[in-house]
């Protein structure tokens, strides 16, 4: 059993300008293989061994299909419509809004083998899919459904997949959500509950497809029982490094049970910790996930962290086959030596010396 | 005397014929490989007035192009709305997870560029160039 942690992820902040959806932590990716990705929020925590994980689309108008892949710590057992002011509440929290412009309607809306599916379901306008697999298979999954994915894209699958082989695929249709009625400004929450022993919040797929020199802008909510420990140290660096610790406190029972009261979040415990980290950091800077250790030990993992590699770079061999290939050496070297000497011992000339 | 004759002229033909063989530039096999978006070799040398076939293996799960030319042709091509491409020995795309090969006998000395004009490739780094001799 994995470690568990608990996470949600929801909707884009800020009034959108332009003409895309948004989302939490993943590559959004467009038509004509542009990434439209503005700042995203995530919020996340643990609790009883469960992951709650929910991201929400914007729909900010305009026409066509997008879609987004998002890296997933472990297999979720039900995805759902989200509750619908999750993350509304979190950044009220964290960053009291100007009474004067607080929208109270914004919190309203709210070749090789493919990878194997798991789960499909509709959301709104959004299709969900569940995929299982290596980078090349949900590479391939997605160039096969319509997803134009950008060149970095096969080097940060495999960074993920090397260390969880799950995936979300979203599929948003902008022309479906304006049929639905979906006016601009409104999200679609979803809701994933993940079992899972693995904690981390994938930060590096926010970069995919940006140039070096673009900015990431992401903030990360964190609820969890204890105060966690994370790796990178958000805090640790200036801000020009990008990872900021933008709030570490007790959550409120104000916010508790505000969050409690939405649709899903039952879960949410009476006591918890409320973490914020910013990201704020050029693309190429954003090469690292962030690791999370809800236990009290204090040691998020390297590995989750994208720090270190999932696989030793040298594995030792210890497949039989080694074994047989060192014993065929072995006798490649010994087998001459006997037949010497016993070609000697017969009546050979004798060591010199002798 | 005549049979003697016929016999040298055969034999000297067959040895015009070998020694002409023997100095025809050899058609010469460049393999290319594209993994993570990057070619594997971005610098190639190869004969003039020579077939060469470039085997195209691409190890992404993404499609990728290969499109070989002068300044003008890449213009063209970085504005261009080709879906994809094939027909065209110096114009290939290579989808995702496969090998094609093309063959190109280049005419002038000189360097050609070969760049990937999906959205993004050639700022990702996807150029090379091959150096064709005098």
């Amino acid at each position: 059993m994995r470690r568990p942690w608990l996470s949600l992820a929801a909707a884009a902040a800020a009034l959108l300008a332009t003409a895309f959806p948004t989302l939490a932590c993943g590559g959004l990716i467009g038509p004509n293989g542009a990434v439209n990705l503005l700042r995203t929020t995530t919020f996340a925590g643990y609790h009883d061994g469960v992951e709650h994980y929910v991201t929400a689309f914007e729909f900010a108008g305009g026409g066509g299909a997008f879609g987004s892949i998002v890296p997933l710590p472990d297999i979720p057992t039900k995805v759902e419509r989200g509750g619908d002011w999750t993350l509304q509440r979190l950044v009220r929290e964290t960053d009291p809004p100007d009474e004067a412009l607080f929208r109270l309607d914004a919190l309203a809306g709210g070749a090789a083998a493919e990878a194997e599916v798991l789960l499909e379901t509709t959301i709104d306008a959004l299709d969900i899919t569940i995929l299982r697999g290596g980078g090349d298979e949900v590479g391939l999954w997605a160039k096969n459904h319509g997803f134009r994915l950008p060149p970095d894209a096969p080097e940060v699958l495999d960074f993920y997949a090397d260390r969880s082989p799950i995936f979300m695929a979203a599929a948003f249709d902008a022309d479906a959500a304006a049929e639905r009625g979906q006016a601009i400004g409104d999200g679609t929450p979803v809701h994933l509950t993940i079992p899972t022993d693995n904690p981390w919040v994938p930060l590096r797929i926010l970069a995919l497809g940006k140039q070096a020199s673009e900015t990431v802008e992401a903030d990360v909510y964190l609820l969890t029982d204890d105060k966690p420990a994370m790796l990178p140290k958000a805090g640790a660096f200036a801000e020009s490094d990008g990872l900021i610790l933008d709030h570490s406190a007790a959550a409120s029972d104000g916010l508790l049970a505000d969050l409690r009261s939405d649709a899903g979040m039952g879960w949410v415990p009476s006591d918890a910790w409320l973490t914020k980290v910013v990201v704020d950091a050029p693309a190429d800077a954003v090469d690292f996930d962030l690791a999370i250790d809800a236990t009290g030990a204090g040691k998020p993992s390297p590995v989750d962290a994208g720090y270190a590699p999932f696989r030793p770079a040298n594995p030792a061999p210890r497949s039989p086959i080694a074994l047989y290939l060192l014993a065929v050496a072995a006798l490649v070297m010994v087998v001459p030596l006997a037949l010497e000497r016993v070609t000697r011992g017969a009546g050979g000339p004798p060591p010199a010396g002798a | 005397m005549t049979r003697t004759i016929r016999v040298a002229v055969v034999v000297a033909l067959l040895g015009v014929a070998t020694i002409a063989g023997g100095c025809a530039p050899a058609a010469m096999t460049v393999t290319i490989r594209i993994h993570y978006s990057a070619f594997d070799q971005t610098e190639i040398s190869v004969p003039r007035n020579v077939p060469v076939t470039f085997v195209l293996v691409n190890e992404d799960p993404i499609d990728h192009e290969w499109l070989i030319g002068d300044s003008a042709f890449h213009e063209r091509h970085r504005n261009g709305t080709h879906a994809s491409h094939g027909a065209v020995p110096n114009e290939v795309t290579v989808p995702a997870l496969e090998t094609v090969q093309t063959t190109i006998t280049f005419t002038d000395p000189g360097p050609v560029e070969y760049i990937c004009h999906l959205p993004g490739h050639e700022a990702y780094g996807m150029v090379g160039t091959v150096l064709v001799g005098g």
